[in-house]
């Protein structure tokens, strides 16, 4: 075969041609599928979604929608639910800061430290996501509820009052966010901290650096790559989820997703509802385009 | 010697019965030794010998199990890493990958609260000859180069002590060889004590003013290069550091100034001060570039001794030709003949003589039982094998 292709024959060269411009076509032709799927399922809903953001307000499932171009729809949107903006992204930001203590310790020592536990300590990490992401929000609420023990012992050595609670409370919504999201901020750094090499940690230690400054200087920067996906890829939901407040609070710690979610499938209200999504959809967008540029690390994405 | 730095006065690294042990294995057993300031230090061994071990208890990477690391009179092995005036070129290099050559070489310097590093790390870069590499991130160079900056980064500390871990073990032969002679002019030119450890003994020889010979936790033999080459203390001093021919015999006590030593049924005679064990089993050793052929046995010189042989095999290496001789009894000697254009070249199974002077003969101790060593102990480990 190869001795064949280094042969110019007369047949050979028109052969050639089509040969190449086949393997030129191919990667398009594996991308079809994929890209078939993402414009049905994901470009064509999502157009959808925004010509319905700009729907007649008026309209109702029964009368019908009337295409406006009702821009007012936004800031009327923003203008009834902000205090819900602001709280979705106060609730994930201090959950995203809860999750970063624990895990980033976490990740470190299963990456590091764990040696022959590592692979044990990983399937703990992974092993809620095989049960459901509701079911394990309502063993939250169970533990968290009124005549539990953990409310019991709180009230006990008096970190609560006779009557204080934890379940129905912001505290148990962020705790909620924190423990859901937390193996999404977990596994990459600990795949960016799995690829450290502690040679490098003893060479810090031999040039001055206390471990301290040795975290500083060494192992953080690397572990960034790894720090700024975990941090997107548990910052990004956990600010659009819905199911924590739903079911650890009330109405009063409701969050973006819980108004949108009322806005299609209780108050049928299509142009708020889909008003609401692009607004959370573009101050994500605005966020993590401000973090990265910050971050500075444009190989991440 | 010129002094540059900063530090307290300096002092000579003594290294007191240190001890180091993982579970039941003795990496390092009770070695006491003292290297001057200033010096070129190495710690030759094969792989699994301890000497990187020791070097580790040096720079503070790992806890001796008994034993004290003295600078001048201070003990430090109870110091932190990061506390220690010692400094380390790792086999790895460890050069930070995040950062660009300039920010590697600066490291030590800002870790210690230096803000003004430019012009320091500039002068650095010069002398490992990578001016206007500073902008570079440590991939972006060869491994040669990679060393080079791993050596800058260390030497701009003006450590009191630099170690050095097989720091060339990962470059090709040619590069290796001019590293070493790089090496030793930058060693003469800051005057800072080296500690080099290493499975190369002629990288030991090229640049060490004193080395060591480290064979299961301890030092087998330390001193000169030349020293330890022309007279080893040990069978295996004998045989790691270059090639020697041990034969098998027994001594029963120096007549006047000469020890005289049977072995495989004849007589042989080694001056006294050549010797380091006068009574008992020894080994009757000669280097094999000290053994002389000739043909027929009246061509042997006048005081030379000899045993005769058969050619076995001619290996022609370029500078020499490596012939082995069989003895009557059956053991292979090894003899280096220079291809300097004196006498011509002997075939396989030609009959010979083997002669030596016996000034370069030499006794060594040995265990009753051990037979002839004439084969060279594999000196060159897989590179990469941590030792």
């Amino acid at each position: 075969m190869t001795a064949l292709a280094h042969v110019p024959t007369s047949a050979g060269e028109p052969a050639a041609a089509p040969r190449r411009s086949r393997s030129r076509l191919l990667p398009y032709l594996l991308l079809l599928p994929g890209a078939a799927w993402l414009l049905i399922f994901f470009a064509l809903p999502l157009l959808q979604l925004a010509a319905a953001s700009l729907y007649d307000p008026g309209g109702s499932l029964s009368t019908g929608y009337a295409m406006t171009w009702a821009f007012d729809n936004y800031p009327a949107a923003l203008q009834a639910y902000w205090p819900h903006f602001v709280r979705s992204f106060a609730y994930s930001a201090i959950a995203l800061v809860l999750a970063l203590l624990m895990g980033y310790p976490l990740a470190y020592a299963i990456a590091q430290k764990a040696g022959r536990w590592k692979n044990l300590l990983l399937v703990a990490v992974v092993a809620p996501q095989f049960t459901s992401f509701l079911v394990r929000t309502l063993a939250w609420k169970t533990i968290l509820s009124d005549n539990g023990a953990l409310v019991g012992l709180l009230r006990d050595v008096h970190l609560l009052g006779p009557d204080g609670r934890l379940l129905a409370t912001p505290f148990a919504v962020v705790l909620g966010l924190t423990y859901n999201f937390l193996p999404f901020l977990v596994l990459p750094l600990y795949a960016s901290l799995e690829r450290l090499d502690s040679r490098l940690l003893e060479a810090a230690s031999d040039l001055y650096a206390s471990p301290l400054r040795a975290f500083q200087k060494v192992t953080l920067p690397l572990s960034m790559p790894g720090l700024i996906a975990g941090t997107l890829l548990f910052f990004i939901p956990a600010t659009g989820d819905y199911i924590n407040a739903e079911l650890l609070g009330t109405p009063n710690e409701y969050m973006i997703g819980n108004v949108i979610d009322s806005a299609f499938l209780v108050r049928l209200d299509y142009p708020q509802g889909a008003a609401l999504s692009f607004l959370l959809m573009a101050a994500i967008l605005a966020i993590v385009f401000g973090y990265l540029r910050k971050a500075g690390t444009e190989e991440v994405l | 010697m010129r002094t540059m730095g900063h530090e307290t006065p300096a002092g000579d690294l003594r290294l007191a019965n240190l001890t180091k042990r993982f579970g039941v294995f003795t990496a390092v057993d009770d070695l006491s030794l003292t290297v001057p300031q200033g010096s070129f230090f190495a710690l030759l061994g094969a792989s699994g010998c301890g000497k990187t071990t020791t070097l580790r208890m040096i720079a503070g990477l790992e806890e001796p199990t008994s034993g004290q690391v003295l600078l001048g009179d201070r003990d430090i092995a109870g110091l932190r890493p990061y506390k220690r005036p010692v400094n380390t070129v790792f086999q790895s290099y460890a050069l930070f990958p995040h950062l660009d050559i300039h920010e590697n070489v600066a490291f030590g310097l800002r870790r210690r609260g230096i803000r003004k590093v430019t012009d320091q790390v500039e002068r650095m870069l010069a002398l490992v000859q990578l001016e206007g590499y500073g902008r570079r991130k440590p991939a972006q160079l060869s491994g040669g180069q990679q060393q080079r900056v791993a050596l800058a980064r260390a030497l701009i500390n003006h450590p009191q002590v630099l170690l050095l871990d097989e720091p060339l073990g990962a470059l090709d032969l040619k590069l290796r060889r001019q590293m070493q002679i790089e090496l030793k002019r930058i060693q003469t030119e800051v005057g800072i004590t080296f500690v080099h450890v290493t499975h190369d003994q002629e990288e030991a020889m090229t640049m060490a003013d004193t080395v060591a010979v480290m064979n299961a936790g301890r030092i087998e033999q330390l001193g000169a290069p030349a020293d330890l080459y022309e007279y080893p203390a040990t069978a295996f001093v004998a045989n790691f550091l270059g090639q020697s021919n041990l034969l098998a015999g027994e001594a029963a006590g120096r007549t006047g100034d000469d020890l005289p030593v049977t072995a495989h049924g004849a007589r042989f005679s080694v001056p006294a001060d050549r010797a380091r064990v006068d009574h008992g089993p020894v080994f009757l050793g000669v280097r094999p570039e000290k053994l002389h052929l000739a043909a027929d046995p009246g061509e042997v010189p006048a005081g030379h001794q000899h045993v005769g042989g058969v050619v076995t095999d001619a290996s022609y290496v370029g500078v020499s030709t490596q012939y082995l001789v069989r003895t009557a009894w059956g053991s292979e000697l090894s003899v280096f003949a220079a291809n300097s254009g004196v006498g011509g070249r002997l075939a396989v199974g030609t009959p010979v003589t083997a002669h030596w002077d016996p000034r370069h003969a030499f006794v060594l101790p040995r265990e009753p039982g051990e037979d002839d060593q004439t084969a060279p102990l594999l000196d060159e480990p897989p590179v990469g094998v941590p030792s």
